[in-house]
């Protein structure tokens, strides 16, 4: 079958807005009569609030309203994702910095600002815990009320949860090497160019919400609970974010918003500043202990791994990123025996969400480099290894779960020989291979209308929201494909639950399979009946016609979908409509709430440079080879797995949030917490993708965006290694981390020690 | 700093047209050309000069807006990434900006095009080194720092005149 548009690269619908100006963010949206706010925080983490006066605030020209805890219904409602734990405004206590007492509208910026200064809050800091250590000491304080989760034996704990998974007997099994190790991952933020931005407006007797958000269907459910107002009273426009990463799946202040909107009968806007972004969302860090048991010939026999997640003071998605993401953590091999047990800590700090990867990179980067140290110690090849153990096709290397749905070891051959894994090595420099998996969407539900208009152009309803990854370009060459219409003929709608289908949500890489498929079958339901209408002006039977591809197939000719749509639609005209609708159902047995979709795999392979004065690691090639059924788009393909790519370096080699004893946030905002720019780049960056057509998705692709995010740190770091012999386990691996490795060799006593 | 605070005239060319207005004395450039002449393509994200989102063009040289009075731009004349496109026709760096892929997200790229703009006057053909070197005060959390370096080479060697 022939393509015109599946497996192109045509220039992003959307682009033209994006490289004039004219792309509209929440914060390019002015409504008029629209009130500025701004939250009012406190200097520390913990804190009882004792008093709040906001009589000064309240005096200051131009301030409309200035909302504290005692202004919202009791009791204060609540909302979250998994758990209906974080209010609206902080009451009683504070539990992170950052965490907002009140919030000031005022009719301008400069107003709102010298108001939120001026609000007086009396309140009394309190020990708080910033780390898995003291968060888990027995007489920590607790984050968390153990009223919010009644009946829960871990109520009186800091562990929000445990997350168990394992098969085979991993203390019954004999191992001829076990390495054992410890590994740090930190607490990195989305830093998403874009800051969120929200903003209310009372609308009749409805609310309307703009948010830069990925989960539109999402918040307007959390919306209408909240507000106690029927879905359709809630209006939630998600115009596209700029740049989400998973930072901006959930629900955060657009409660706050509302309610202050509705106190105040006016739209009200809130913007945040980069630095309240660090407060808002970040990913969670982890401690991870890793057993791994190998036979002599380097095959594995057993993994066993502790995680524990260091979430923040409000669960938001947090628990379900440390079950899900420590879920596949023995890797995509096959190993016999398996104990997994990751745990959800609470902590005084911002709340960790949903981030690229989710979850997973943690428990890859400590269980990939004990691959590592496993071949070493046993003298295999670290390539060798992994083939080694790597699961075939069709292998359920996770017992009773959606088997290994690629040709896994495809992606490793050709990572390896991008990097010249056999080459010799220039001086100063070092090789490292890893791979990574991550499970795709276990749930799903993607609506989307499609209509065909009378001249053969095309309208497409979808639900996904837009963030850079592309769905609306890869959605409009799915209709063009189908429907034979030009792409510049075809609109791509989002944003805006009022007229656009439900969609479950935007993550897990899910866009282009669920929704696309949804599209699919939306334009499928155009073609049927396009071929209706071809049977009925030829006076033939159905079953004569066929139609794909936007050729439709007569038994004496052939004719474009246009050609039978304009006699067809007759005087009158019209158009035609289909839907469509992709389900994943829940499966309430598997340990996930359902298998995933597909698999996410990715090996990357790093040839580094480590400078021996200054501790500096210079990524001289980066390679990254990612599993994705069938590029609909290479060249966004390449792009999301670049990029994908250098956020990993980010948190590889220099992210991190730093905290003083308050618990704050030391490195707020872009002067002290860096992120890659374009002089951190690899000297070469080299993405393929292996294509066998093997997946769920439209014409057999599979989701794309996060994988090669998985294993950068597990290969940086052991390029580091093998340049210096030097093994370092906490991240980011910082030039002053490195440098301070290379002096002390004392801590290579610590590598050979596990193993035996 | 509230509504009541002072204000000063200025007058300034942005993208060709001039404007004379009466700005808050403590507003920024950026400030400015958002809120008051509502031209947002210029966008704003750290507030200190580090991320590049706001960067446009004062007398021919790069500014972070965010970190420049608008009073000291009294008399200047600006480009705003609304000034790039003329008469609906997209300027080279625009249009290989969309050829090449380089925006994905969007929102840092009204300020790397003017950086791109600006490198590219003062260098007509730069080499990989000077695009990455003269952009690097751009962030793109996106990652799509190779597609943005394509698209200004390709301006440079002539690729889209």
């Amino acid at each position: 079958m022939s393509t015109r548009f599946i497996g192109t690269s045509p220039n992003r619908v959307g682009g033209f807005g994006r490289v004039t100006g004219l792309q509209e963010y929440v914060a390019d949206i002015r409504l008029p009569d629209v009130l500025e706010a701004k939250l009012v925080t406190l200097d520390c983490a913990r804190a009882r609030i004792v008093s709040i006066d906001k009589s000064v605030a309240e005096k200051v020209p131009g301030v409309r309203l200035v909302m504290t805890a005692a202004d919202l219904p009791k009791p204060m409602p609540r909302f979250g994702p998994q758990l209906e734990d974080r209010p609206v405004l902080a009451v009683g206590e504070t539990k992170y910095h950052g965490d907002p007492v009140a919030i000031v509208a005022a009719e301008t910026k400069d107003s709102a600002e010298e108001a939120a200064r001026l609000v007086r809050v009396e309140f009394e800091e309190l020990p708080a815990v910033f780390t898995v250590a003291a968060a888990l000491d027995p007489n920590a304080p607790l984050v968390q009320d153990p009223s919010l989760r009644p009946k829960d034996p871990l109520a009186s704990t800091n562990v929000l949860r445990e997350h168990r998974v394992g098969w085979g007997d991993v203390d019954a099994a004999h191992a001829d090497c076990v390495v054992e190790n410890a590994y740090s991952f930190p607490m990195v933020t989305h830093f998403a160019i874009e800051p969120h931005a929200f903003m209310a407006a009372p609308e009749g007797d409805g609310i309307a919400i703009w948010s830069s958000i990925q989960h539109p269907n999402w918040l307007q459910k959390i919306m209408s609970k909240l507000l106690e107002l029927p879905l359709a009273k809630v209006r939630v426009y998600a115009p596209d974010p700029g740049g989400g990463f998973g930072g901006k799946q959930h629900t955060k202040y657009e409660p706050l918003v509302a309610f202050a909107a509705l106190k105040v009968g006016r739209p009200v806007r809130l913007i945040l500043t980069l630095d309240e972004t660090f407060q808002a969302v970040r990913r969670a860090a982890c401690e991870i202990r890793v057993r791994t048991g190998f036979s002599a010939d380097g095959k594995l026999v057993f993994q066993d791994v502790k995680a524990d997640y260091l979430i923040g003071a409000y669960c938001d998605i947090a628990d379900r990123v440390v079950g899900k993401g420590s879920y596949p953590a023995a890797g995509p091999y096959n190993v016999p025996a398996v104990r997994i047990l990751a745990r959800s800590i609470l902590s005084h700090t911002t709340p960790s969400t949903a981030f690229r990867g989710f979850g997973n990179p943690q428990v890859n980067w400590a269980v990939e480099s004990n691959i590592d140290e496993g071949a070493r110690a046993l003298g295999i090849d670290r390539l060798e290894i992994r083939l080694r153990n790597l699961a075939r096709k069709g292998d359920a290397f996770i017992p009773f779960d959606t088997p290994s749905d690629g040709n896994w070891d495809q992606a490793v051959r050709r990572a390896a020989e991008l990097i010249g894994w056999d080459k010799p090595l220039g001086p100063g420099r070092g090789r490292g291979i890893a791979v990574g998996i991550k499970s795709g969407p276990t749930t799903g539900l993607s609506y989307s209308t499609v209509r065909l208009l009378a001249d053969g152009s095309v309208v497409v309803f979808a639900g996904t929201s837009d963030m850079g990854q592309g769905a609306r370009t890869v959605f409009a060459q799915i209709a063009a494909e189908e429907l034979g219409a030009p792409l510049d003929a075809i609109t791509i709608v989002m944003g805006d639950t009022a007229i656009v289908p439900y969609d479950q949500q935007t993550s897990a890489s899910r866009s282009t399979v669920l929704m696309g498929n949804s599209v699919l079958m939306a334009c499928r339901s155009i073609q049927s009946q396009i071929r209706a209408m071809a049977a009925r002006l030829d006076g033939l039977d159905e079953s004569k016609i066929t139609v794909e591809r936007g050729v439709v197939r007569l038994p004496d000719r052939e004719l474009t979908i246009l050609e039978v749509l304009k006699p067809g639609l007759g005087k009158l005209g019209g158009e035609l409509i289909g839907n469509g609708e992709a389900r994943k159902d829940a499966e309430p047995d598997h340990p996930l709430g359902g298998a995933p979709a597909f698999f996410e795999f990715n090996c990357t392979a790093i040839e580094a440079e480590v400078d021996h004065g200054t501790g500096d690691v210079t990524i001289v090639r980066h390679v990254t080879v990612s599993d994705v059924g069938k590029a609909l788009n290479p060249l966004q393909v390449r792009m999301q797995d670049e990029g994908a790519a250098i956020q990993g370096l980010g948190h590889t080699l220099m992210e991190h949030y730093i905290f003083d004893d308050s618990g704050r946030i030391r490195n707020l905002g872009a002067i002290d917490y860096r992120i890659p720019t374009s002089m951190d780049l690899p000297l070469e960056m080299l993405s393929e993708t292996i294509e066998n057509g093997d997946g769920p998705g439209p014409y057999g692709s599979k989701g794309m965006s996060e994988g090669a995010l998985l294993c950068v740190s597990a290969a940086v770091a052991a390029a580091v290694r093998d340049a210096t012999g030097i093994a370092i386990r906490d991240l980011p691996l910082t030039p002053e981390r490195v440098w301070r490795a290379l002096q002390e060799p004392v801590e290579q006593a610590g590598i050979g020690r596990n193993a035996r | 700093m509230s509504d009541t605070g002072n204000t000063l005239p200025i007058e300034i060319t942005v993208n060709g047209r001039r404007r004379a207005l009466e700005v808050a004395v403590h507003h920024t450039l950026l400030d400015v050309l958002r809120d008051d002449l509502e031209l947002t393509g210029t966008k704003e994200c750290c507030l200190v000069g580090e991320c590049g989102a706001c960067t446009v063009m004062v007398n021919g040289r790069i500014v972070d807006s965010c970190l420049m009075l608008a009073v000291e731009a009294d008399g200047a004349e600006i480009v705003t990434v609304e000034g790039l496109a003329r008469d609906g026709q997209l300027s080279p760096l625009q249009q290989a900006f969309l050829d090449k892929g380089a925006a994905q997200c969007g929102f840092c790229t009204p300020g790397q095009l003017i950086a791109a703009q600006a490198l590219l006057a003062g260098n007509p053909h730069p080499s990989v080194d000077e695009v990455q070197e003269g952009l690097a005060g751009n962030l793109c959390r996106c990652g799509c720092y190779f597609q943005i370096t394509e698209a200004v080479l390709a301006v440079a060697e002539g690729e889209h005149r």
